[in-house]
């Protein structure tokens, strides 16, 4: 290390600053910068591997072909769809169990560690094993138990063929998977209000209703905003559960925007479509955490 | 019996009735393991497909007969070992010198760093996959750890934590003559345990179930990792359920068990990946 004892040390460090941070700068300027930039151009070419026709640039005629393309649409309203369901379902039930948690009940810390146990559960395992549990027919698990909840009114389906019940039933262990994630950080912003609050809070009469609304949800805002901004993005993202489920089947009813692109790289070599795809998949991961930063300023105004 | 009582019943017993349903699909696939193949579909939707009746470990040899299943845990270990270790090297260093040094471009660079925190590597994949198949490094260990040794959002939760160290930890240090490195080993990194653990346990949890990239770039099974590998398992025919199964008991052991020894630091890893603006 070329870090001298000098005079100018304590003002100037920049050799050692540029030696320091240097790999990890040049890993992500060569690995997630550049790869960027170059989605971004080739997304306004008409680049294919193994295509006779030469590179050109075709402006926005990529995105307008894609905007046109009845299964890419039908990708891009399953994304938002998922999000729009997944978000809320698992925030709500995520937030109930940390809520149950929070309570300084016996045994919190192995429940608290069951509920968390599926994240550490890779996807592509977790996906496997919901395909035997949504098997069709009275021999499947979920068929088997929806039976023993309706006392014998439900008629078995095949849900991963059902056109109807696929994306619920894709979104359904998503939430089994990610609610203890989002648990464990509501739980730690729970445990960060001051007790005092509540006790102002009974003090002038508040009933637990009133204090959950008007002590708990406004504490736990940024913890709350948080999940939401990663659940939504994580929906955006869904890709395992489908290549390995259902491979967007039946009838694009399980497509998703990232299925989209790498089929159309993968296994059609469209380079440039699918760098417009992945292009629109991080304009909305973008729309989506602009308007987190937005809800957490709101929240510092206030506060 | 009073009313508090009573609630807390009700709250054991809504606690007991989640954890079972958390439970299930482990359960299941800890049962279904260890059945003769044909039961396990048959007896699935009844509630035998948690008891292993005849259990026996004939599933298990036939995933060690039928697969390459320590060829794929060791890539799986060698992977994330690799992206996890270097990882925290690179970053943490990278961090120290964003948090604790003066130096030109500092504020130019960490701005980029906080910028890129938000590309999600799927909006990258596909310029990533095409280089690696230009540069013939398809089917390679490099394709699958070196784009993922330097992580923004690893740095970012280093930089959180070592700007909260007081600045005497290091100038004790640097008035002994300490080189910049030498304080960064001996003083800034066992003071911060903490950090190095949740940023190991986040990138773990990350590589060691990442589907997507290694799906594209792995041909063949020779530098496949274990949730490739369960995947194309469970499409090689004949199907069968107790030797998925099996694969899968196998796959997620290890890390349970891990979990279970050090859960409460899985979990502080996870909550402060949520304490950031």
């Amino acid at each position: 290390m070329s870090a001298p004892r000098s005079r100018r040390r304590f003002n100037d460090q920049t050799a050692s600053g540029l030696l320091l941070a240097g790999p990890a700068m040049l890993g992500l300027l060569l690995f997630i910068l550049a790869p960027f930039l170059i989605a971004l151009a080739l997304a306004f070419t008409n680049l294919r591997l193994g295509s006779p026709l030469p590179l050109e640039f075709v402006g926005l005629k990529q995105f307008q072909r894609i905007f046109a393309d009845p299964d890419f649409l039908q990708a891009l309203s399953n994304n938002l769809l998922c999000a729009l369901t997944v978000v809320p379902l698992q925030t709500a039930l995520a937030l109930g169990l940390a809520l149950l948690l929070n309570r300084g009940l016996r045994g919190t810390v192995v429940f608290r560690t069951l509920f968390f146990m599926p994240v550490v559960f890779p996807m592509s395992l977790v996906a496997v094993v919901w395909v035997l549990i949504y098997a069709p027919g009275p021999d499947g698990m979920m068929n088997g138990f929806l039976d023993l909840v309706t006392l014998g009114a439900w008629e078995p389906r095949d849900f991963l063929r059902d056109p109807m019940l696929a994306m619920p039933a894709l979104m359904l262990l998503s939430i089994w998977q990610g609610a203890g994630f989002q648990m464990v950080i509501l739980l730690a912003g729970l445990q960060q209000i001051p007790h005092e609050l509540y006790e102002a809070a009974a003090l002038d009469g508040a009933g637990r209703w009133s204090q959950f609304r008007h002590v708990t949800l406004p504490q736990l805002r940024n913890p709350l905003v948080f999940v939401v901004l990663v659940t939504s993005i994580l929906a955006f993202r869904l890709f395992d559960q489908v290549q390995i489920m259902t491979r967007g089947g039946p009838n694009g009813a399980t497509t998703t925007v990232m299925y989209e692109a790498v089929q159309a790289v993968f296994t059609r070599q469209q380079v440039a479509r699918a760098s417009a795809m992945t292009v629109v998949f991080f304009l909305l991961v973008l729309a989506v955490t602009w308007l987190q930063r937005r809800l957490a300023r709101q929240e510092r105004e206030i506060g | 019996m009073n009313a508090s009582r009573l609630g807390r019943l009700g709250f054991y017993l809504a606690l007991i009735g989640l954890a079972l349903l958390f439970l299930a699909p482990l359960a299941m696939m800890l049962a279904g393991s260890l059945k003769p193949n044909e039961r396990v579909l048959v007896e699935a939707g009844t509630l035998s497909a948690f008891v292993p009746v005849g259990a026996s470990l004939d599933n298990y040899r036939a995933v060690f007969e039928r697969t390459d299943f320590l060829r794929f845990l060791f890539n799986s270990i060698f992977i994330t070992g690799t992206v996890v270790v270097a990882g925290l090297l690179v970053n943490a260093l990278a961090a120290y010198a964003f948090a604790r040094l003066q130096w030109r471009g500092r504020d130019l660079l960490f701005n980029l760093v906080i910028a890129l925190m938000i590309l999600p590597f799927e909006a990258i994949a596909v310029p990533l996959f095409y280089g690696v198949s230009i540069l013939g490094l398809r089917d390679t260990y490099i394709a699958q750890i070196l784009p993922f040794i330097a992580n923004a959002f690893s740095i970012y939760l280093f930089y959180s934590f070592f700007i909260g160290l007081p600045r005497e930890l290091e100038e004790a240090a640097s008035l002994d003559g300490a080189s910049t490195l030498r304080i960064f080993f001996a003083v800034i990194v066992p003071n911060s345990k903490p950090a190095f653990a949740s940023v190991a346990i986040l990138s773990f949890l990350t590589w060691w179930g990442s589907y997507l990239w290694p799906l594209l770039v792995t041909i063949g099974p020779e530098v496949r990792p274990l949730p490739v590998a369960i995947a194309s398992f469970y499409t090689l025919p004949p199907l069968q359920w107790g030797d998925i199964l099996a694969f899968g008991t196998l796959m997620v052991m290890p890390v349970l068990a891990v979990f279970l020894m050090f859960q409460r630091w899985f979990v502080r890893g996870v909550a402060s990946s949520a304490i950031k603006g």
